[in-house]
């Protein structure tokens, strides 16, 4: 029996996990499912914390950064970032 | 005589990113590019690299210096010369980038189906999404044109993109880690679509589940000129009065301006409104109109009086 790391990655649409998901990404370490960009078009979970009740914990969420002055009304990346875990053992 | 783009066509690009013309191109012409590049039936194509060189060596796709004017880019009576001159992608062009635009590059992209990945123990993996082609703090815009010369069917794995992001200043790349979007599209079309999207439109190439080879015919167009009012030359476009918000009359008509403000299911609450700003000012720029408002969003945090 082995441990491998699932990881599940959540763009949530305000920084809160009640929040809807928007954007998500899947990389699983067991190496049953090879997950690829555009592979589905329903998120996994309606919001961040339907994953927490499916047993996802959370290791990492991006930090609130006060915008640049002068520079307010520039927009970039999706900005509300959640990393979840799940470690599966198994015999991979 | 060119068919310059509506301003509800320049609205829906300056809101989405993008425009389609599905099947625009004659079946004719889509038969003459497909041969002049050597398309034959998939049977006959053992090896994915000599297929594409032997296309790169024997078609009339010349090589164009970047910076090129578009007019004298493609050889006379091709079928790409015959493309660019018919009137809506003509008038796509004027409207968008002017008639005095330089190519940037071209390329024909070549998707191909599983077998051949299968064949030479690759693994099949969709191309993340990106911007192209590198960080862009500019007004100006570029446009990439796309050209489908076959049918597009969804196990094809048409262009996905993402209406809307072309405005989001990001770095090539930087974006892969975003797997899927909401609200993300795939392009599915006729034979003959010709789309056109704004250089910042995030997007990327899908997997071929097909067992056909999917080609696109890409070309990238620069200004020379500035981007005001090209699809309107007689400058009749007028910014419309300022409406109620919020506590609004629900009997008003839509207009140009409820095309410029559509939100997308992947925005964040937050950043939605600043994605509205930042198309106002986008507005702004294609009309010439500096002081041009849409639902109060610019005028409101313009009201600095300290
Ligand atoms: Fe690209």
């Amino acid at each position: 029996m082995t441990k491998r790391q699932k990881v599940l990655v959540l763009y949530l649409k305000f920084p809160s996990l009640e929040a809807e998901v928007i954007s998500w990404a899947t990389f699983d370490g067991t190496g049953q499912k090879l997950h690829m960009t555009g592979d589905s078009d329903e998120p996994p979970y309606p919001t961040g914390l339907d994953a927490l009740l499916d047993g996802w914990r959370l290791f990492q969420s991006s930090q609130a950064i006060p915008e640049h002055p002068g520079e307010e009304f520039r927009t970039s990346y999706l900005k509300h970032e959640f990393f979840f875990e799940k470690i599966e053992e198994g015999d991979f | 005589m060119v068919q310059l783009l509506s301003t509800e066509q320049m609205a829906e690009f300056a809101n989405s990113g993008c425009l389609f013309f599905d099947g625009l191109i004659d079946n004719e012409t889509n038969k003459e590019f497909l041969n002049d590049i050597g398309h034959t039936e998939i049977e006959n194509v053992d090896n994915m690299q000599k297929y594409f060189q032997n296309i790169k060596a024997s078609s009339s796709i010349p090589r164009i210096p970047a910076g090129t004017p578009l007019k004298n880019a493609y050889p006379h009576k091709s079928p790409l010369e015959k493309i660019f001159q018919n009137e809506v992608v003509a008038g796509a062009i004027n409207s968008l980038v002017g008639s005095e635009a330089v190519v940037d590059h071209q390329f024909l992209h070549l998707t191909f189906p599983t077998k051949y990945f299968k064949k030479t123990n690759q693994r099949q993996m969709s191309q993340v999404n990106h911007q192209d082609s590198t960080i862009d703090p500019r007004i100006t815009f570029d446009i990439q044109l796309f050209y489908f010369p076959t049918d597009v069917t969804k196990e094809m794995g048409g262009t996905r993109y993402h209406p809307g992001t072309h405005l989001r200043i990001v770095n090539e790349m930087g974006i892969a880690k975003y797997q899927n979007i909401k609200g993300q599209k795939k392009i599915v079309c006729k034979a003959g679509t010709i789309g056109i999207f704004h250089n910042g439109l995030w997007h990327g190439a899908g997997v071929n589940f097909s067992d056909e080879i999917r080609y696109m015919f890409k070309v990238r167009l620069q200004p020379t000129e500035k981007q005001e009012l090209l699809w309107d030359p007689e400058k009749k476009y007028k910014p419309l009065p300022n409406k109620a918000l919020y506590w609004t009359d629900e009997n008003q008509e839509k207009t140009v301006n409820d095309i410029l403000m559509k939100s997308y299911p992947w925005q964040e609450a937050d950043t939605n409104r600043l994605d509205k700003i930042n198309t106002i000012k986008f507005w702004r720029m294609l009309t010439g109109n500096k002081n041009l408002d849409i639902d109060y969003w610019l005028t409101r945090i313009e009201n600095e009086l300290y």
